[in-house]
């Protein structure tokens, strides 16, 4: 824990503007100059039910949601469920105050809606502040909001709060409202703010605030953006302009995303009656010469197997992305896990290949969606973006130049009419679009309306005309060539290194991670350094095809590898053994699949325990060790 | 040389451009209806000017889906039930394509359904054609969703338990602008329809009767078979919603009492297409996306310019 950081939690109701209120929170303190992080929490609910938003504020960069939290702003839930009653669900009014004590830190600073929110139903509250050294604040900020005549204005009015006891100053927050808020209701967001400021610091002597917000300075334009605006941003810039889908939380990010922006560039988005559908008009948008993606989450992937294999044997492009949430099955809808990444890496029938790219910041979300793009047009795969509801829904600042990038609309190898004419064709005037000998395994594609080009797609096993055919040698040659394609993938991607590097290089230990826990893992390495312990750290983002030699490079040069993921059965640790065949001696996982993702502190902890002190029981986490093959 | 000039070339089609020269004879059993199909295709794409080099026949999966080695088009053999959706992205893709989807009653009727209302709900402007003989054939001999009730098969020994599906109402009711029946004994009638439902501008649903010899014996031969357009004993309306249906109605019930009645059921003109739909909304550009990857003038937006400002 640091004190040169501000760590702001506000809870209340799913449906009462938490997400809007954190995000205007946080480009507010973008804009004043410092890095954030946000990560959120929420039920899978349309309204009422306990979640909330974290913004971590400090002038270093900021890489996770951080240990715990320094300030709560704790708001009603307009929409809880019959709070007298005993249910399952307990008295859900108190939930915003009562469900977040437990990670506030020592010395922080609770704001609560006492309009809303009763502290005396909190058993032994009182005592808990004190131990803890919490500063309470109880404040009527619902009253205050509906004497300014809008009830539903008291999230403003909490932030007001915050800005005063924090010793914040409003420009920015007021900046941020009359950029974001439609004219009729900004004049008395505007009020409440100031009022609420004005009167917390009337009443409680702010001059040295418990918890202040430290101050930065950014030396280029900033943007505060999530995983899931990132990857959508990259599929525009690589010329994506067909999206097809289904909603499904939470990929229905991209598929938003996308869809409000394909009109305004003259492209397509469809959502259609379901999974099966959505990626098979992806293959049938692709195959006639647009750029096409489509995408989901676990349950909605498993129903797109059937178009991947047929994409993978027609050598159609397609990108799919998959926002991995907690399964199996409906699992845990609004929850982060990365349990899917077997799934995605082998889902569809046969040898199947295909790419798959997990990255674990939001500049590489947009990189490696460009990236995804790339691969399957050039090599004419499909490609798979692997992500999850935290790197998707989590929101960082980005400096603006990392978008200033040329285009990509290329097809790839496509081959113009005239091109074409000089291709070989069968004696009745068919094109050879799945030719035997050609280099990298990638033969040529024509379009259909092309003169000369035509030829068949099937999913049946084909000769170089398309025409089904099951003669061993073709059969041989065909597979062969596509398998081919992987190695020159492989090739291609090594001279990008997507991989993400941290900590010394000639370190004693080394950390193993995947995806979206790669900035949480190199938070873990810069403090497990910095209290003497040598390790450094590797985030892989090529699932497919693997870095074997890469991977293989960082685990000879280090005595132990703990490898973190979010998964229950170390899928990741599985698939970096698949693909070095041993050092199964050398590894040893640190899990977590309760819903949350990885905090800083828990790798720490648990890395010290498992490594440094070799028994893996980092008591108080709620992370599961599981030990090396030769112990 | 444009990018695209297969399509809208004016000019004289032999209808043996569209035979391939690998397999030029189709090795469905003697006597099978799906032969009928692939006539009435040949004759029907010369007739409504459309080359083998502007059409895209996707199919699905079953002996119906060879009609992609058997016509020599571009083609798209997608997978069993899956022609529809890779078919009506192509022609959102394209609109200048000539976009044909056929499969059988399995693939489109059972396993393809979803996709099958849905695309006829959102009426783009293709040709779909269902080869429909009461069967599973190419997996020998199955139970399909148009076998009638008490079908005996080696997957329903006691007979089938099941109503079957209404094929030509089920499309009328999710949105087919154009829906008709014909049959392979009926080669005339079949060529007509096919260039009706080409030339349809929304989605035309014709659902094809085609024997099998093979699997399906007792099947009746569609024989003798009555166009109702044409029959003095039919009177109805095909512009009308509610005629039809009632008339689609008799169709139905009286083809598993040994009549087989058929023509065109329901005509819808003025159902504007999906693509115009999208274009009203403004979702669906004017020209054809497909071309633009081919223009080296376009300038391609990019994000920078046009959507990262709201991040600031």
């Amino acid at each position: 824990m640091t004190d040169d950081e501000l760590i702001w939690r506000i809870s209340g109701g799913s449906g009462d503007g938490i997400a809007s209120t954190s995000q205007n929170f946080a480009k507010a303190l973008m804009r004043s100059g410092l890095n954030v992080f946000t990560h959120r929490h929420y039920p899978s609910r349309i309204r009422g039910g306990h979640t909330y938003t974290e913004v971590r504020a400090s002038a270093d960069p900021v890489e996770s949601r951080g240990d715990g939290y320094n300030f709560l702003l704790a708001l009603g839930d307009s929409f809880a469920r019959n709070p007298q009653e005993e249910a399952v669900y307990g008295n859900e009014e108190i939930k915003p105050l009562s469900e977040n004590l437990d990670e506030l830190r020592e010395g922080g600073i609770i704001v609560y809606d006492e309009g809303l929110l009763d502290a005396s139903e909190i058993p032994n509250f009182e005592e808990r502040a004190e131990e803890n050294d919490w500063h309470v604040y109880p404040l009527d900020l619902r009253g205050l909001a509906r004497d300014q005549g809008r009830e539903v204005m008291r999230n403003t009015a909490g932030v007001g709060a915050t800005c005063a006891l924090t010793g914040m100053d409003l420009d920015h927050v007021q900046d941020l409202m009359r950029d974001a808020m439609p004219e009729k209701i900004l004049e008395p967001n505007l009020e409440i703010l100031q009022i609420a400021y004005d009167q917390v610091r009337e009443e409680y002597d702010v001059d040295a605030p418990d918890v202040s917000v430290p101050t930065g300075e950014h030396d280029e334009q900033q943007l505060l953006m999530s995983g899931s605006d990132a990857i959508s941003y990259g599929a525009i810039d690589e010329g994506c302009r067909f999206i097809a889908g289904y909603p499904m939380t939470p990929w229905t990010e991209v598929f938003t995303i996308m869809t409000k922006n394909l009109p305004k560039l003259g492209g397509i988005s469809e959502q259609v009656e379901d999974e099966i559908a959505a990626a098979a008009l992806a293959v049938g948008a692709s195959h006639a010469g647009v750029k096409a993606m489509s995408g989901s989450s676990g349950g909605g992937f498993a129903l797109m197997s059937e178009p991947l294999g047929l994409a993978e044997m027609t050598e159609t492009p397609i990108v799919l992305v998959e926002a991995m949430r907690a399964g199996p099955s409906t699992g845990m809808p609004t929850k982060p896990e990365q349990s899917d990444l077997e799934h995605v890496l082998y889902t569809s029938q046969g040898d199947s290949q295909r790419v798959v790219l997990a990255p674990g910041t939001v500049e590489e979300a947009y990189e490696q969606s460009r990236l995804a793009f790339r691969l399957a047009y050039e090599y004419q795969i499909p490609s798979i973006l692997l992500y999850d509801q935290k790197l998707g829904g989590e929101m960082t600042n980005v400096p603006k130049r990392h978008f200033d990038r040329e285009p990509n609309p290329t097809l790839g190898k496509t081959l113009s009419e005239d091109a074409l004419a000089d291709e070989p064709h069968s004696a009745d005037g068919k094109f050879h679009r799945f030719q035997h000998d050609v280099g990298d395994g990638v033969s040529p594609r024509s379009i259909p309306g092309q003169k000369g080009g035509r030829f068949l797609a099937t999913g049946n096993e084909h000769d170089p005309t398309g025409h089904i055919a099951e003669s061993p040698d073709n059969r041989v040659a065909q597979i062969d060539r596509r398998t081919e394609k992987l190695e020159a993938i492989r090739a291609d991607l090594d001279t990008e290194d997507t991989g993400s590097y941290a900590g010394p290089e000639d370190a004693q230990y080394g950390i193993l991670t995947f995806g979206s826990q790669q900035g949480t893992v190199e938070e873990a390495v810069g403090r497990l350094n910095d209290a003497g312990v040598s390790v450094k750290s590797y985030g892989v983002s090529d699932m497919a095809p693997f870095p074997t030699e890469q991977v293989a490079a960082f685990v000879e040069s280090v005595d132990e590898v703990l490898v973190v993921e979010m998964t229950a059965s170390g899928q990741f640790r599985g698939l970096v053994q698949k693909n070095l065949g041993r050092y199964g001696e050398k590894l040893s996982s640190l899990l977590k699949y309760n819903g949350n993702p990885f905090e800083p502190a828990e790798i720490v902890d648990g890395f010290e325990a498992a490594v440094v002190e070799g028994d893996g029981d980092a008591s108080g986490h709620q992370t599961t060790f599981v030990p090396a093959a030769g112990d | 040389m444009s990018t695209f000039s297969a399509i809208g070339e004016e000019r004289e089609i032999d209808r043996d451009e569209y035979t391939p020269g690998v397999e030029p004879q189709p090795t469905w059993c003697p006597g099978c209806g799906d032969f009928s199909v692939l006539k009435a295709l040949k004759q029907a794409l010369p007739e409504v000017g459309r080359t083998p080099e502007e059409t895209l026949l996707c199919t699905g999966i079953g002996c119906s889906g060879k009609l992609n080695s058997y016509l020599d088009t571009y083609g798209f053999h997608t997978i069993h039930g899956r022609s529809l959706p890779v078919a009506r992205a192509a022609k959102l893709a394209n609109p200048d394509l000539e976009v044909i989807a056929a499969g059988g009653d399995g693939d489109g009727y059972g396993i393809g359904g979803n996709h099958f209302i849905h695309t006829a709900r959102e009426n783009h402007d293709m040709t779909y054609i269902v080869f429909n003989n009461e069967i599973f054939g190419l997996t020998k001999g199955q139970t399909s969703p148009t076998s009638p009730k008490g079908h005996k098969s080696k997957t329903q020994p006691s007979g089938s338990a099941k109503e079957p599906i209404k094929p030509l109402s089920m499309s009328l009711n999710a949105g087919a602008s154009y829906v008709a029946r014909t049959a392979a004994v009926n080669p005339n009638q079949a060529k007509e329809i096919i260039i009706e439902a080409i030339e349809h501008d929304g989605f035309a649903h014709v659902d094809f009767l085609t024997q099998c010899p093979t699997w399906n014996k007792d099947a009746r031969q569609y024989v003798p078979y009555i166009d109702v357009n044409e029959s003095d004993d039919y009177e109805f309306d095909k512009t009308d919603r509610v005629e039809a249906q009632e008339m689609m109605r008799e169709t139905e019930e009286s083809l598993y009492e040994g009549e087989v009645l058929t023509g065109r059921f329901y005509v819808d003109e003025d159902r504007p297409s999906y693509t115009e739909e999208k274009q009203a909304i403004g979702e669906m550009p004017d020209e054809p996306l497909a071309e633009r990857y081919w223009d080296d003038e376009y300038e391609w937006e990019r994000s920078h310019d046009m959507f990262l400002d709201k991040h600031a």
